[in-house]
């Protein structure tokens, strides 16, 4: 069990590093421009809105990575 | 270069120092003031001093004023600040019980002297893909990321030691990692966080003589916290605290809900006879990081502890590792 939590750690940080890179191809070219001074807004609220999706599917996938690490112990 | 080396090496001796002297004093203090609590997992339940929160805010606070004499900066006041705001509402959750929902709310309050004195960036940096410039985004992940912190070192404050222990190894990573990334002034300022996590610590493994109570493990996280915004460490900060991140992502994605661990119906553990821990068979109990560690054999306390530590190490060896690679870009 303690070895599967160790694996569960670095596949946590495996996630992270992955995650960060994915968030960097995603966001970083996201440029809204040609709606004035709304321009900022729509761009932080986009890349807000796709951020947290990102990060809602991060701690789906770990979710499912996590009852199946688990599994055993969580059914007991 | 000299002189930096030489304040870096006086404010770690005054962080230890004063909450070397000052805990004994307060767990007097407390226990003479019947301020104790009882120690469910000691034979006979020992009655325990607390909060600790007094003795470790007064060791970071007074090692920080002491930085911020000698290198006055907005990024070391607002370390100052943010630290006694999240003592402030661990002090009040200390002496009254109060809601699931008020310790998150209040310490997302505790993060505006970041953003008052703009002691923080608009860049999140990744490890090998570089940077992205968030800066509206920015200020909504410094208002979540100080009451994540500070309820994530809470979460692992379950057993003798284990949260000054697990903060004595995360804060030293984090410190290194910001030495790495030529952070120098930040990396100064967060030596006194590893040195007060040490010294309590002294106090608090087991059989712990005082408990550091919600004021404690609150103010541990929250510093945390604010060094990973004006260290710009973020991620690195996050890896170096994945063991208790992992608790807190088990005990929440069980419970689906924010509760305190006192609401809870069923313990996530139990005591043998002769009083390991034990996972519990209670189908509504929470998973929790202690449980899954005893599920395979019944474990003595101090065994689980050295347990977490080992994780603490090895995910402190992965944010060093982190840190090393955010020079490589793909």
């Amino acid at each position: 069990m303690k070895a599967q939590i160790f694996v569960y750690v670095f596949i946590m940080w495996l996630m992270i590093i992955a995650g960060g890179g994915l968030l960097i191809a995603v966001i970083a070219p996201i440029s809204i421009n040609g709606f004035g001074k709304y321009s900022g807004f729509l761009d932080s609220g986009i890349k807000a809105a796709v951020a947290i999706f990102l990060v809602a599917l991060w701690v789906f996938i770990m979710s499912k990575i996590k009852n199946w690490i688990f599994n055993k112990q969580i059914q007991n | 270069m000299l002189d930096k080396t030489i304040v870096a090496i006086v404010v770690s001796a005054i962080a230890f120092i004063v909450v070397y002297t000052i805990t004994p004093i307060l767990i007097k203090t407390l226990e003479k003031r019947k301020l104790v609590v009882k120690d469910y997992n000691r034979v006979g339940g020992a009655m325990v001093a607390r909060p600790g929160g007094p003795s470790i805010l007064a060791g970071l606070v007074i090692s920080e004023f002491v930085l911020y004499a000698f290198f006055p900066s907005i990024d070391v006041l607002a370390i100052i600040l943010t630290t006694f705001l999240a003592f402030l509402v661990g002090l009040a959750d200390d002496r009254k019980v109060l809601g699931g929902w008020f310790k998150p709310l209040a310490l997302a309050a505790t993060s505006i002297p970041i953003i008052l004195l703009g002691a923080h960036g608009s860049h999140l940096d990744f490890p090998l893909f570089g940077s992205v410039r968030i800066p509206e985004l920015y200020l909504g992940l410094i208002v979540i990321m100080i009451p994540i912190t500070g309820n994530t070192v809470n979460s692992i404050d379950v057993l003798n030691g284990v949260a000054s222990g697990f903060m004595t190894i995360a804060s030293f990573a984090l410190t290194i990692s910001l030495f790495i990334v030529h952070h120098y002034d930040i990396a100064i300022a967060s030596l006194p966080l590893g040195f007060v996590s040490l010294a309590f610590y002294k106090y608090h493994k087991f059989p712990s003589r005082i408990f550091p109570g919600d004021s404690g493990a609150l103010t541990l996280g929250a510093m945390y916290g604010t060094i990973a915004i004006v260290g710009h460490v973020e991620v690195i900060a996050a890896i170096a605290l994945l063991p208790a991140v992992i608790n807190s992502f088990l005990f929440l994605s069980s419970v689906k809900r924010i509760i305190e661990h006192r609401q809870l119906k069923s313990n996530p553990v139990e005591h043998t006879e002769d009083f390991k821990l034990k996972a519990t068979t209670h189908k509504d109990a929470p998973v929790t990081l202690v449980r899954l560690i005893v599920a395979n054999r019944p474990m003595t306390e101090k065994e689980v502890g050295f347990v977490i530590f080992k994780l603490a190490l090895f995910s402190a060896s992965l944010a060093i590792i982190t840190a090393f690679m955010m020079g490589v870009k793909i």
